[in-house]
């Protein structure tokens, strides 16, 4: 079970506090896919970063009782000097892991081949990606939390994440943050909007979507240039 | 399953050690690489540095009193040097390279810190060690007069290193003049630290003056245990702990005040 009550965040920026996150309850159990939409910036990540505890919130609290991976994202996680054999090191250690065992089956899922032993830095995205889901799967977390990278990869990765995530781990819970909407709506069954700081649940992806897509609602400008303007401007030419 | 929200002091403790342990090993890799000599830097590094002052003071032969052994008063004077002023060099600005890493939700900042500081406690004092049985060794040093206050010396000059870089460390969090204004501060107290003088040797007037500077107190003790017969050092080891518990308080309400200020990329 993961619980947050009242979880607030608030950055301090040059304009002042800026508030994220204004209150956000939620419960989710094992078994549970959350799937969260939202618009550039309204603080997906933010409250993905808080769940799994790599970001404390300004105010409110969360309870872990089941094990919670760090945020699968394009950014973060990995030292970027280091090779992606060091990093799957340094991340055993850290959370109590065999590394013999995790590094074949890092090099069985992920497929790095030689980049294995390269600097991070020179992975493209895709394959962090690969390296970050191929360690978090190993560890074997009660709770993944996926933050954009589920989509990347070709077709092949895609298969064997299916596979290995939704399949063979279909009992575990999952917070999934994504633009792919086929992505949260085939692979989530419960879905929220975040807007405004706080979490609107929603019963089935398209109700969530359809809220979301109000949200976004976009008109182009009126042209600035009004033919009265033009006409102006030629008379005193 | 297993990360409870507020785990038992055991676990919590064991968590710690191995994020502790992983991160030095990371730091190690990352600052000297698998090539040459790997490692082996992390005190053949310092042994250089303290080897070059040796030789260089041992040949000019200026600034050291009469009965001083020379090879001594370079070896403790420049490792004690070595020992406490790397130590807030290190942990100034430590988070940028490592803020990835607070992705993990078991990394935490005092974990940053303590992983280099425990690096450069061992660096110094490996360097110090090994220096002092090679030079013994090679009849250029005679061995320690009073091994037990020797390493008092050395524990409480490692202590105030810790706990100036603890505060200035988390200090540079806040503000990027700690990181300006560090390199000149070190730089200009290398001539006041005790190194390249004994207290002794000072004018009376100046001698009370120069003990205010902790550094002062602790190299003078180390050099008391190592050769005390043939020079008399004057210290305070009381002031000296004094000096470090204050620090210690003040960096570590100032690091419980900054837990908010550490942000992950994104």
């Amino acid at each position: 079970m993961i619980r947050l009550r009242q979880i607030a965040v608030t950055y301090r920026t040059r304009q002042g506090p800026r508030p994220i996150l204004r209150g956000i309850d939620l419960d989710l159990a094992r078994g549970e896919k959350l799937g969260i939409l939202g618009r550039n910036g309204a603080g997906k990540s933010t409250l993905v970063r808080v769940v799994s505890g790599a970001e404390r919130a300004t105010s409110g609290h969360v309870e872990r009782t089941m094990s919670v991976s760090w945020p699968l994202a394009f950014a973060g996680a990995f030292q970027a000097s280091l090779t992606g054999r060091d990093n799957v090191r340094f991340i055993s250690r850290i959370y109590h892991s065999d590394f013999r065992r995790n590094i074949a089956a890092v090099e069985d899922f992920a497929e790095l081949g030689a980049y294995l032993n390269e600097p991070v830095r020179t992975y493209s995205s895709g394959m962090r990606a690969r390296l970050a889901f191929a360690i978090s799967l190993i560890i074997e977390f009660d709770c993944f939390l996926i933050d954009e990278v589920a989509a990347v990869g070709d077709a092949r990765f895609r298969q064997k994440c299916e596979h290995e995530l939704f399949h063979r781990r279909a009992d575990r819970a999952m917070i999934m943050v994504s633009h792919e909407n086929e992505y949260i709506r085939n692979h989530c069954n419960r879905f929220a909007v975040l807007e405004g700081g706080m979490l609107h649940p929603f019963n089935s992806f398209d109700e969530a979507h359809d809220a979301l897509a109000a949200i976004l609602a976009w008109q182009p400008p009126v042209d600035p240039v009004s033919p009265e303007w033009s006409i102006d401007a030629q008379t005193i030419a | 399953m297993t990360a409870h929200h507020r785990p038992a002091l055991g676990p919590a403790l064991a968590v710690q050690g191995r994020v502790v342990f992983a991160l030095l090993m990371r730091e190690v890799l990352t600052r000297y690489g698998r090539h040459n000599i790997g490692f082996l830097w992390l005190f053949v590094e310092p042994m250089l540095f303290t080897l070059g002052v040796t030789v260089l003071w041992s040949l000019t032969k200026s600034l050291h009193g009469s009965t001083i052994p020379i090879t001594a008063f370079a070896l403790t004077g420049y490792s004690s040097v070595l020992l406490w002023r790397n130590m807030p060099g290190r942990c100034i600005n430590a988070v940028e390279p490592n803020r990835s890493l607070f992705y993990h939700r078991h990394v935490r900042l005092p974990d940053i810190f303590a992983a280099r500081l425990l690096l450069e406690l061992g660096g110094a004092t490996m360097s110090f060690i090994l220096l002092g049985v090679i030079f013994c060794g090679l009849d250029l040093l005679e061995p320690p007069e009073d091994l037990l206050t020797v390493m008092t010396g050395w524990g409480l000059l490692a202590w105030f290193g810790m706990a100036l870089a603890l505060l200035l460390g988390t200090l540079s969090l806040r503000s990027e003049l700690v990181e300006k204004l560090w390199h000149p501060f070190s730089y200009l107290t290398f001539p006041l630290s005790g190194a390249a003088f004994m207290v002794d040797a000072l004018p009376r007037d100046v001698q009370d003056l120069a003990l205010y500077l902790p550094m002062v107190d602790g190299v003078e003790m180390v050099r008391d245990g190592y050769f005390g017969s043939y020079a008399h050092a004057h210290y305070d080891a009381g002031y000296l702990v004094a000096v470090s518990l204050i620090l210690s308080l003040l960096g570590l309400s100032l690091l419980m005040l900054s837990r908010n200020l550490v942000t992950v990329d994104g």
